[in-house]
């Protein structure tokens, strides 16, 4: 139970079209990640799964049943929103019960469900409190409770972590991960943070422009993109690009080198780049320079975090001869 | 307001403001105090000097006056609870996105703009009229007896206009409240599994409620002295039929010229504001925090 299907899915308001055409096989457990730039489809996306936006054309099939013209309630799935959403004059106790009420579960289940999700929430000792009485991590996880206690067949997370402060969000991203380590629901999330990406998914869908660009394990979309745009948009910082006869010696149109598969050197190598470091970024554990290399323009470099370099160093880079990605000139990989 | 000087300057700066209003408030309150105790009828202009309790005992001893206090209550719970519900109604409906809607909110709102005599006469002449009214000939034709609203109901007829007065603004008020509700959240109890009803029930009034509040505030204050519409249509009557408070100070002080025992009614009226206004805050007033 919890697979979820799309077939040639298209969505548009109006003249605009949002998404084109998308079909997805999301398999029962899994854990998969849209992202992509804001305003590439991905909310809709999630939202034309929940039921929230009706369909233009194309089949949603839940554990192989169409539920395309379902109305949300009846799909069996559970949404976190991005505002969390929580009912404002109900108590944390009712807000995760809400849901149990509409189903018309008795008294005695209900009390029962909720005390396990506050437990496994670690809210017990915040169930009497209004939702303005939480902090925002708190909050957080009342909508996540709102929406275990319905044991739903998916659950859906519409860019859940945009409104917490870094620290926090390094917290939350854990305790999700965990969370679906232990329920094993599948869950689709949505945002545009690669980080979030790599780190929680099993599978991510890279999204531009309402179509899918790759769809694929994180290290699969890290090591084998498909093409420019999911090379540029998986890794942090983002893949240098070069073009024009630098390009051509390794007979494509463009190539891209990851910053962290350099050599950097300050003294003089064989084929190697020669540039000028503007910025350097030190992060005590990496540090990452803005090299500007003749001819190339703009380059970030990778390296250890002991180095230091100041502006104006001349330095020379060496592009891993095995890490570099080739791209003709629709940027799809070669 | 940072320092102390800027407060002592925005205080000076606005105390001819306040000053004015205290003086506009005070004189005729202390005035009408004043008559209130006095020996002063127009017809009888050579008793005058100290009436003592006279002029209280004779307006609360009079039976009109508990005829009154009930038709105030009357006027102010039925048209209370008529713009409530419907404007509710009203906001939810026009809350849908529909054709043409900017035009429709301006329509809905327009009987605001009406003032209350025109509007009576409207509702007198053009609807109620027992000849000629809109609604007797609609009565003539299904073969009804048509109704002489303001004789046969005439506190009824007052309410519904009164209503028909006040609708827009209840509409108006909830109307924001209503589009200022997240979506989100409305999506999240779609989600939840509620169907339309609870939905309203359970997300949507809750969220009203402050709105309401207010709504019911802000009527009551204005209904507790609805003149216009009683002196265009019924006068007050039958007898006292339709006859509310306020009303019962007009007809005391001015149309039997009995200055004294109008003043009398006037400080009562005042009084009985105040204890409508202290239990409605208990009632509703919670309301407002936070």
């Amino acid at each position: 139970m919890g697979s979820i299907s799309l077939q040639h899915v298209k969505k548009s308001f109006g003249e605009v079209q949002i998404i084109p055409d998308i079909s997805l096989d999301i398999k029962d457990g899994e854990f998969v990640v849209f992202v992509g730039p804001s305003g590439c489809g991905k909310s809709t996306l999630l939202r034309l799964i929940a039921g929230l936006e009706d369909t233009t054309s194309g089949t949603i099939l839940l554990d192989g049943q169409d539920m395309t013209k379902a109305p949300p309630a009846r799909r069996g799935l559970a949404m976190v929103f991005q505002s969390y959403a929580l009912y404002p004059h109900m108590t944390v106790r009712d807000n995760i019960a809400f849901p149990l009420k509409m189903a018309k579960a008795p008294k005695e289940v209900i009390d029962q469900k909720v005390e396990y999700a506050a437990r496994t929430l670690n809210l017990s000792s915040y169930l009497d409190r209004r939702p303005r009485a939480l902090s925002g991590g708190q909050r957080q996880r009342v909508a996540i409770g709102r929406a275990i206690v319905r044991e739903p067949k998916a659950f859906l997370f519409d860019e859940p972590l945009s409104n917490l402060d870094a620290a926090l969000r390094v917290n939350m991203r854990l305790e999700i991960t965990e969370l679906h380590q232990q329920l094993k629901t599948t869950m689709i999330y949505v945002t545009h943070d690669q980080v979030e990406a790599m780190t929680m998914a099993d599978r991510i869908v890279v999204l531009n422009a309402g179509n899918v660009e790759q769809f694929g394990s994180p290290l699969d979309l890290y090591k084998k993109p498909a093409n420019r745009f999911v090379a540029g948009f998986i890794g942090s910082p983002r893949m240098n690009f070069v073009d024009g006869p630098e390009a051509a010696k390794h007979n494509a149109h463009s190539i891209g080198v990851r910053p962290e598969h350099f050599k950097l050197s300050r003294d003089p190598l064989a084929n190697a780049w020669k540039g000028k470091v503007g910025v350097a970024e030190q992060l005590g554990s990496d540090t990452f320079l803005h090299v500007h290399v003749e001819g190339l323009g703009l380059m970030t470099i990778r390296t250890d975090g002991d180095q230091t370099f100041s502006h104006g160093d001349d330095v020379y880079l060496m592009p891993d001869p095995t890490r570099i990605y080739r791209f003709d000139a629709a940027g799809i990989a070669l | 307001m940072a320092t102390a000087q800027t407060r002592t300057l925005s205080r000076i700066m606005m105390a001819p403001a306040v000053i004015v209003l205290l003086i506009w408030m005070i004189v005729p309150l202390v005035m009408t105090l004043w008559f209130s105790f006095q020996n002063y009828s127009l017809i009888n202009p050579m008793m005058t000097g100290f009436a003592g309790w006279a002029n209280y005992i004779y307006v609360l001893g009079d039976p009109s006056f508990t005829q009154s206090l009930v038709n105030t209550l009357i006027l102010v719970g039925g048209v209370l609870a008529i713009t409530v519900i419907g404007g509710t109604f009203l906001a939810l409906l026009l809350d849908q996105p529909i054709w043409g809607q900017g035009i429709l909110r301006i329509i809905v709102i327009s009987p605001f703009f009406v003032m209350p005599p025109v509007a009576a006469l409207i509702w007198k002449n053009g609807f109620m009229h027992p000849g000629y009214g809109v609604l007797a000939h609609l009565f003539e034709f299904f073969g009804l007896e048509p109704v002489d609203w303001f004789n046969q109901y005439p506190l009824f007829s007052v309410v519904i206009i009164v209503a028909w007065q006040w609708l827009p603004f209840a509409t108006l008020i909830l109307l924001t409240a209503l589009q200022s509700l997240s979506e989100e959240q409305r999506e999240a109890a779609e989600m939840d599994g509620a169907n339309a009803i609870n939905r309203f029930y359970h997300i949507i009034l809750p969220h009203m409620a402050r709105s309401i509040t207010i709504v019911i505030l802000i009527q009551t204050i204005f209904l507790l002295g609805i003149f216009a519409e009683i002196r265009v249509t019924t006068g007050g009557g039958p007898g006292y039929a339709s006859t509310n408070i306020a009303f019962l100070v007009f007809r005391t002080g001015i149309l039997s010229n009995d200055i004294g025992a109008g003043s009398a009614g006037g400080v009562v009226a005042v009084v009985i504001a105040n204890i409508v206004a202290f239990f409605l805050m208990r009632a509703v007033g919670k309301n407002l925090d936070a």
